[in-house]
């Protein structure tokens, strides 16, 4: 057992997972240092989900090696368990049970003792808000209550590192802010946390440093301000009238910012990153002047989208790609 | 940030202990469950069953509803025609409706563990320290009261229907709890199923295709000797003929015969091949 002070909390390299022909997760590396929130972004199917539960032991690692403060994922499974907490996509907690019977159990298992499972039990609730709920079965919970037992399941045994997977998914924007609330205070308490997002705003709101993931691959990763710089600002959406105008209107946006528009899928549309939300009106008089047509106009923050695009040069694809159902599915 | 890792909390209220260093945490992870760890484990997920049962009690109504029903039917249905009166028929149908019972019983191990496997709490499971044998033990070990219900009632039944057991009270007793035994060994079959099935309806019907062979194609109900030799066969070495000629001796002689050592020999046997095969296949579920 070594003692040397590692500085990641993850350090991931050559990452592969793959379900029969399909390479779900495709060489990622992948660094998370102590103390920090990492965020993994990610369209639907990416692998999100596949690459935190091969870290997490619930799925073998194909190829690659990865650490968890200096534990090896592959050779100790069971000591990886003890240093982490996961809370997945879908509450992980029993139907049948109430909230305060959940954490005992939980507790339990894991060799706290059952009167200070207890004790620890009604702490949780406490600060998860959840202590009048503590007797009502989980089937009278909201989804934000389940979420927030979730979470506080996988704090029981307070572990240094916690994955959280899409923790905001289907949730209304209030509770999605109390999430983040409590997220953040996890970090302050001193925990590391790793976590899945499909929502920019999220990764932006909540992560040091976020790694985009697309179809198995990592690519990009940086601070959030890195990544929303290489999209700007905001965005400006034009469609055009005549989607022959086209090429005439690419030269404006040219000429007026010093930039290309990114074209979109469907004709005479595109979209222009933009430093400044201001510079709009430019481009618009720009085109007034070069007498193109315009049917709608809206300006923007970037989506997930949008930096996929600027990324990848393809869309997320949620129509067409594996969907997360797939990705689940296959994983189990 | 990392440096908040390492602070020592004195501000906290004194109940809470100092948060430890990673360096401590990573230090104090074992290797492996030991032996009183995994024992702990299963006893929790044992009382989360227990838990379950008693807020779904139509989990108790085959065993309730089936030796209420199985025993007059069987005994009166084929009592005449088998062994000449209902009278003289019961020591050869009791013992073989207690062990038909105990299948049944068992038998919805399989189902009930599929069922709850596709839940997301058996997620928070996988991730969790915990030995892999303890979501497959705790269960099994919570269904031995279905078994204590089904093979009490059955014995009642036979009892007010007017069986007089030749081995008494200990031969009664000891009949009783081979079925238990018997229940919870073959329950382990039921186990694995549920873990290699792709869904509950699967194990249901697999179940069955394995149930009706080995409670039919037995001694349970009628004395083999009046089959073909082919089915003699198969009966005599089906562990359910065992389990219900042991019962029979039990019960009706009071002895214990060789049939007794074969019936715990066939519980051993198959406790042996389908745990460690339960295991393995829900560790592959990962």
């Amino acid at each position: 057992m070594t003692l040397q002070r590692t500085p990641h909390a993850v350090k991931a390299t050559g990452l592969v997972k793959t379900f029969g022909d399909f390479r779900a997760v495709d060489g990622i590396d992948l660094e998370v240092r102590r103390g920090e929130i990492f965020g993994v972004l990610g369209p639907n199917g990416a692998g999100k989900t596949t690459m935190l539960s091969m870290l997490a032991t619930l799925l073998s690692i194909d190829e690659g090696q990865a650490e968890i403060f200096g534990v090896d994922v592959r050779r100790e499974p069971h000591r990886i368990r003890q240093l982490l907490g996961v809370t997945g996509q879908y509450a992980s907690v029993d139907e049948n049970l109430t909230a305060s019977e959940n954490l005992w159990l939980f507790g339990r298992l894991q060799g706290v003792a059952s009167r200070e499972a207890k004790e620890t039990a009604e702490r949780l609730l406490l600060q998860f808000a959840l202590e009048e709920a503590a007797d009502k079965p989980i089937s009278q919970f909201s989804g934000g209550m389940r979420r927030r037992l979730d979470l506080a399941a996988s704090l029981i045994t307070r572990p240094p590192l916690i994955f959280l997977d899409e923790p905001t998914t289907g949730l209304d924007p209030r509770t999605r802010g109390q999430m983040w609330d409590t997220i953040r205070g996890l970090v302050a308490d001193g925990s590391t946390i790793l976590l899945t997002t499909q929502y920019l705003d999220e990764a932006d709101q909540l992560a040091d440093r976020i790694a985009v993931i697309d179809r198995g691959r990592k690519v990009a990763e940086g601070t959030p301000e890195e990544l929303k710089t290489s999209v700007g600002d905001s965005t400006l959406q034009l469609q055009l009238s005549d989607g022959a105008d086209q090429a005439l209107a690419i030269d404006v946006v040219r000429k007026v910012l010093g930039e290309e528009p990114v074209l979109t899928p469907e004709s005479g549309r595109m979209n222009v990153a933009l430093d400044d939300a201001n510079r709009a009106a430019d481009v618009l008089i720009g085109l007034r002047q070069a007498g193109i047509g315009i049917s709608s106009v809206s300006v923007d923050k970037p989506t997930l989208d949008e930096v996929f695009l600027a990324l990848t040069g393809h869309d997320t694809g949620e129509s067409s790609d594996p969907t997360d159902d797939r990705d689940l599915e296959v994983a189990r | 940030m990392s440096t908040t890792t390492e602070a020592p909390n004195e501000t906290q209220e004194p109940r809470e202990m100092r948060r430890l260093t990673v360096e401590e945490i990573v230090a104090r992870t074992s290797t492996h469950n030991s032996l009183r760890d995994t024992v702990s484990q299963t006893i929790t997920m044992a009382w989360r069953s227990l838990k379950k049962m008693r807020r779904n009690p139509e989990q108790f109504f085959d065993v309730i509803i089936q030796p209420l029903l199985f025993t007059a039917m069987f005994t009166y249905i084929f009592g005449g025609a088998i062994s000449g009166s209902v009278s003289s028929y019961m020591p050869l149908i009791i013992p073989g409706i207690l062990a038909q019972t105990a299948l049944t019983a068992c038998m919805a191990m399989g189902t009930q563990l599929r069922e709850d496997m596709d839940k997301g709490v058996f997620d928070r499971f996988k991730s969790l320290p915990i030995a892999r044998i303890a979501p497959l033990a705790g269960p099994a070990l919570a269904d031995v009261i279905r078994y204590v219900i089904a093979a009490t009632l059955t014995i009642l039944v036979g009892l007010v229907m007017g069986y007089r057991p030749g081995g008494g009270f200990v031969g009664t007793l000891g009949g009783w709890a081979l079925t238990i035994v018997a229940a919870w060994s073959l329950a382990w079959i039921f186990t694995w199923l549920g873990t290699i099935a792709r869904s509950a309806q699967a194990v249901q019907g697999i179940s069955m295709m394995i149930m009706f062979p080995l409670s039919f194609m037995s001694n349970a109900f009628v004395k083999e000797d009046t089959m073909p030799d082919w089915l003699q066969a198969f009966v005599k070495v089906n562990p359910v003929s065992h389990v219900v000629t042991a019962v029979r001796d039990l019960m009706n002689e009071g002895r214990l015969t060789a049939d007794v050592g074969w019936a715990l020999f066939g519980c051993v046997v198959v406790v042996a091949i389908f745990a460690p095969l339960s295991v393995r296949s829900y560790k592959r579920h990962l």
